[in-house]
């Protein structure tokens, strides 16, 4: 494992586009943060298990635009079932990218089921995903999987497991919520639904 | 005669423009799951765990969509911790809740988790409507769903077991 978690993300989220991001509690969050905050960026400080949930009803919602999950494998190991239920609904727009240290980074480092062994990407191929890899030497496959190639895609990244600075997102999550609404929806967003 | 409640809250789900409807399944939710699985405009999502509705639910929102999640009481229980995230972000929440654990009851494991339903819920920010009878079922939806897509309310309807109906494991099998 030579990557770091920061170039990975950074490199992911290049000339991004118009592509929407969900990340999970922790360190995804603070490492989207680091590449540049976006109002089109979710960053979670909760609700563990549930990021890539949040990127399937993003999916479904806008079928043309690109979304991309980034989470940590301790927060993908306790959401599993989300990838048999993603599986089912065969969104072709979502990509979900674990970034994988085998540790849980923001409490003592202690060591994640991947750690031994347990392979996620094998369980996003059992649960139906059309791609399913896991990255340890460079990510290039992984941007085609974000980008271009028709999904549900999953991507194991294996990186260090480095403890960096924290670059925080707004922590406020009205505010989360309601910058994205407004960048991708517009005005509409903010009136009531009979009012669109 | 006994009003089509599923019928009807169905009506009220096209009505709002609800277009995401997550579930796990129960007896009670039969016939409306199948409404909305029919129904063309409407995304019907087999959950594993009732948490995932919640994260699919946001997610829609986030992207411009209504979302309404079927469930039974025993599976509150599961939506603990994720309600957090409606209650910090204000994400509306449409729940409809078929009640085990009342009158009626066959199975003594479904029991504490329906007596502390309704609790749990408030406890945790959400609304709750009883809807004690068929008759009432889809009049408290129709708040549910204003107050929630208008207001950005927490929402739940709790369905009572004497509406479901179901008195013995061979019955439900039967079903």
């Amino acid at each position: 494992m030579k990557l770091h978690r920061r170039e990975v993300v950074a490199e992911l989220l290049r000339d991004r586009g118009d592509l929407l991001v969900v990340a999970g509690l922790g360190s995804t969050a603070w490492d989207i943060t680091a590449a540049g905050d976006s109002p089109l960026s979710f960053p979670m400080w909760g609700a563990m298990g549930q990021a890539a949930m949040i990127g399937l009803g993003l999916a479904l919602a806008q079928p043309r635009r690109r979304v991309l999950v980034v989470t940590g494998d301790g927060e993908m190991l306790m959401g599993l079932g989300s990838l048999a239920t993603i599986g089912v609904q065969q969104p072709a727009n979502l990509a979900v990218v674990v970034i994988d240290n085998e540790r849980y980074g923001e409490t003592g480092m202690q060591r994640t089921h991947t750690a031994w062994g347990i392979d996620l990407a094998a369980v996003a191929s059992g649960c139906k995903f059309k791609h399913a890899i896991t990255a340890t030497a460079d990510v290039g496959a992984v941007r085609e999987l974000v980008y271009r190639t028709p999904g549900p895609s999953f991507a194991a990244v294996k990186v260090l497991d480095e403890k960096l600075p924290l670059v925080l997102p707004p922590p406020d999550g009205v505010l989360l919520k309601a910058r994205f609404r407004r960048a991708l929806l517009g005005d509409s967003a903010d009136v009531l639904p009979e009012e669109r | 005669m006994q009003p089509d409640w599923p019928a009807e809250v169905h009506r009220e789900l096209v009505a709002a423009g609800v277009r995401v409807v997550g579930y796990v399944p129960d007896a009670g939710h039969k016939r409306l799951i199948e409404l909305c699985q029919a129904d063309k405009n409407m995304r019907a999502v087999p959950l594993t765990t009732e948490e995932e509705g919640i994260g699919l639910a946001a997610g829609a929102w986030l992207g411009g969509e209504k979302t309404v999640l079927l469930m039974q009481s025993s599976g509150v229980g599961n939506l603990v911790n994720v309600l957090g995230m409606v209650k910090v972000c204000r994400f509306p929440l449409v729940m409809i809740i078929t009640m085990r654990g009342e009158q009626g009851e066959f199975n003594p494991w479904q029991v504490p988790m329906g007596q502390t339903t309704a609790r749990v819920l408030e406890t945790m920010g959400v609304a709750v409507r009883q809807a004690g009878e068929a008759q009432t079922v889809a009049a408290h939806v129709h708040t549910a769903l204003r107050l929630a897509f208008e207001a950005q309310g927490a929402e739940a309807v709790l369905v009572a077991q004497r509406v479901i109906g179901i008195k013995s494991f061979q019955e439900q099998a039967n079903q």
